[in-house]
């Protein structure tokens, strides 16, 4: 997934010299993930560079590069970082257009490694995804795979509003599926890991139908799509999964479709479920499809604790717990 | 000799700075130069050397109107004129809104008495197509620049032709056409932005140069240190102004500077230029502008400025300063007052007099109130002529996604 990112930043930047890109070593040394790698020795330090430890300064600053009219799309090393550019975010990148009637407009990216499993401790495991779709202004998006990666980083940075891109980092080498002690499968084995060449975009706003199925819908996103995945092959439950893609604008059309189709509802995400993206879901759900429900949604969330580093994978919603919130929901 | 047990026994203690209890403080304003007595360094001085001037005060005017020292501009008595001219025009546009607030046809005021030669003589000092980062006591900066009056009242007034379509606390204008970015209302986060739109700029080979306004107390905020960060790593083309008006709402300027002698001190742990320049002295800010803007353009990096001025009027109309500023202050202020300095310096170098000045204050008071009636005409948010509710949800986003056209749906029918 990591190649499929850098290749959309090297599609958007050939397409469009408006946009610049920048952050915490993604100039020479292409970020700590290597996804703006070879983005500096390709077009330039004017295209490409490094920026000071300040997440406030690269937003802020962002802020007022897309006022001028670039189009900057810039990482956050890590999502658990972006708390000092929140205000950047909120106050000023969500509601520019809005507070200035169209005068000035904030069209940037921000990337964003995000998630667990991989022993990051409570500061480098977060999926802060609720705390930008509660923002109106916003648009957030979380990928799962290559080949939806590529093409909706495109679509975001062609994107007129300010765009929050979550990549959580467990599936960038592979479709983890939450067994952390058995080997990562490479995206090179998987159909989702076929990223065609050149240009291409996804439209913010879909979602993926990841699986077909009858007897219960997943609504997940990110790294619990293929988690989901695993639970309902281990369980033998022929679930029909949805990969949301982009939590704000959200696509309830296919949600509809899905339960109203198998009239049960498994949410997951790996955010605490407390005010998570669940409780969103949930509550769609049940206000759109409440009279083809055979039983209430249930949530798997990750607990409402700090993310901790040694019990981390007791903290992760792993296939186990997936699977039997599955079978609870198949027999209620 | 002291022991490690009697150092322990030492309690420790803050300072906390002591607020100002409507006393006026003995250094009110700190290390006052005569004016023409400091000398205009090249745009390319040592940092080090500018760094010896930072409690020291770029001053043009001196106590009798005539305009002294190295840091005299070049100004015509036109532009001289017009300086004179935005500031009454400026103070006639706030009296007028107070007056309109204490008629309860307005929600919210704030005025920048006492402050106006600093908007309005960078203003001239710039370009078109710079872009000002202003605060919201910066309104001398489209004023200056020609925004029409009445557009700014119809913000104010929250009517049906507001540009900013009823969404924005009063005065917080946004005139991109006049080079005014979009005024936030949460504190500093433009200053940062401000070094973003230059850094663009420059990015782009472009020849726009940004300049960034900030109070005194806001640079306690975070993003003021991450705008000296960028600007001085960067060398952004871009002035980074503190305008030093003595009051964060009730407390006084240590309570954000801290043990520093100055805000100037700011700049110099980030190498960047920073000079101290009286506020009230119209060609020292035309002057100081026009130095710090000609170094951006010259590839030469940022510019701090701090202004020394006073606010003379409250924070706010929501503001009583009664209980916390001494009473005369703005008669004792060692400044003097920008307007009555440069009509001074217009009767000594020009043909001004009462009877001219006069003329010219009745002059903008007629625009002022001409302008008045007009966007009154067009009603206020107290009389309900505010366009339809339903505008609430268009620029949210480019284009109006599902779940706001359903809610403007449900807004719609209930309506």
């Amino acid at each position: 997934m990591i190649e499929a990112i850098r290749d959309a930043h090297v599609v958007a930047m050939e397409r469009d010299e408006r946009v610049v890109v920048f952050g915490e070593d993604v100039g020479y040394f292409g970020g700590v993930f290597r996804c703006t790698q070879g983005l500096q020795e390709r077009f330039g330090d004017h295209r490409c560079f490094d920026s000071p430890i300040s997440e406030a300064g690269i937003v802020g600053a962002a802020v007022g590069m897309a006022a001028y009219g670039l189009r900057p799309c810039v990482e956050i090393q890590f999502a658990d970082y972006m708390y000092p550019a929140y205000d950047q975010i909120v106050s000023e990148a969500a509601r520019l257009r809005h507070r200035s009637a169209g005068d000035f407009t904030a069209p940037l990216v921000i990337r964003m490694p995000s998630g667990g499993g991989i022993f990051g401790g409570q500061t480098h495991s977060q999926s802060p995804e609720a705390l930008f779709t509660h923002v109106a202004g916003l648009k957030t998006v979380v990928v799962s795979n290559p080949l939806d990666a590529k093409g909706l980083l495109i679509a975001a940075i062609e994107d007129d509003d300010p765009v929050i891109f979550l990549e959580p980092k467990r599936v960038y080498n592979g479709p983890f599926d939450g067994h952390h002690d058995k080997p990562i499968v490479p995206w090179s084995q998987h159909p989702l890991g076929e990223v065609p060449d050149g240009y291409y975009s996804i439209e913010i706003g879909t979602a993926r139908v990841h699986r077909e199925g009858g007897d219960l819908t997943v609504l997940a996103y990110g790294t619990h799509v293929h988690v989901a995945e695993t639970a309902a092959a281990e369980q033998g439950i022929d679930a029909e999964i949805i990969d949301l893609r982009s939590l704000v604008p959200l696509d309830v059309d296919a949600i509809v479709a899905s339960v109203e189709k198998t009239g049960r509802c498994l949410i997951v995400h790996e955010a605490t479920q407390t005010s998570g993206f669940g409780a969103e879901l949930s509550a769609t759900v049940h206000e759109r499809c409440l009279f083809h429900l055979e039983a209430p949604t249930v949530r798997v969330c990750g607990w409402d604790t700090p993310y901790p580093h040694a019990h981390e994978w007791s903290y992760f919603p792993g296939p186990e717990r997936v699977g039997r919130a599955m079978r609870e929901l198949m027999s209620s | 000799m002291t022991t490690d047990s009697d150092r322990d026994d030492t309690p420790l203690r803050l300072r906390i700075p002591q607020p100002a209890r409507g006393e006026l403080p003995p250094d009110r304003v700190r290390y006052i130069s005569a004016a023409g007595e400091m000398r205009k360094p090249a745009l390319d001085e040592k940092v080090e050397r500018i760094a010896l001037m930072r409690k020291q005060l770029v001053r043009v005017l001196d106590d009798e109107g005539r305009a002294v020292g190295e840091w005299t501009p070049e100004m015509s008595i036109e532009e001289k004129r017009l300086g004179l001219r935005n500031m009454l025009l400026v103070r006639s546009f706030d009296a007028r809104m107070l007056r309109a607030h204490r008629q309860g046809k307005i929600s919210f005021y704030m005025q920048s008495l006492g402050e106006e030669a600093i908007a309005c003589g960078q203003q001239r000092a710039l370009r078109p197509g710079d872009m000002h980062f202003p605060t919201y006591r910066q309104q001398g900066l489209l004023i200056s620049a020609g925004y029409p009056l009445v557009s700014m009242m119809n913000q104010v007034l929250s009517n049906e032709l507001d540009p900013l379509r009823g969404r924005q606390l009063p005065v917080l204008y946004s005139a991109r056409s006049h080079g005014f970015f979009s005024i936030s209302g949460n504190l500093a986060t433009q200053y940062i932005q401000a070094v973003g739109w230059a850094m663009a700029s420059a990015l782009r080979g472009g020849t726009e140069i940004a300049s960034a306004w900030i109070g005194e107390g806001a640079t306690a905020e975070s993003d003021f240190h991450a705008a000296l960060v960028f600007a001085s790593t960067y060398q952004a083309p871009v002035i980074l102004n503190i305008v030093n008006n003595h009051w964060a709402i009730s407390t006084p300027e240590d309570f954000a500077r801290g043990a520093s002698a100055t805000f100037a001190d700011r700049g110099y742990g980030f190498s960047i230029p920073a000079l101290r320049v009286d506020g009230n002295d119209y060609l020292a800010v035309y002057a100081a502008s026009q130095w710090a803007a000609e170094r951006a353009r010259s590839n030469l990096g940022p510019t701090l400025i701090e202004w020394i001025t006073l606010r003379v009027g409250a924070h706010s109309t929501s503001d009583d300063p009664s209980v916390y500023r001494p009473r005369h202050e703005a008669e004792q202020f060692p400044l003097g007052d920008p307007i009555q300095r440069l009509r001074r310096h217009l009767e000594v170098v020009d043909d001004w007099d009462e009877a001219r000045h006069e003329a010219l204050q009745r002059e903008v008071d007629e625009q002022v109130e001409a302008a008045f009636a007009e966007a009154e005409s067009h009603g206020s948010v107290k009389t309900g002529d505010i366009g339809s509710a339903l505008t609430m949800f268009d620029d949210v986003y480019a284009e109006l996604p599902r779940h706001l056209r359903e809610q403007r749906d449900m807004l719609g029918g209930q309506q």
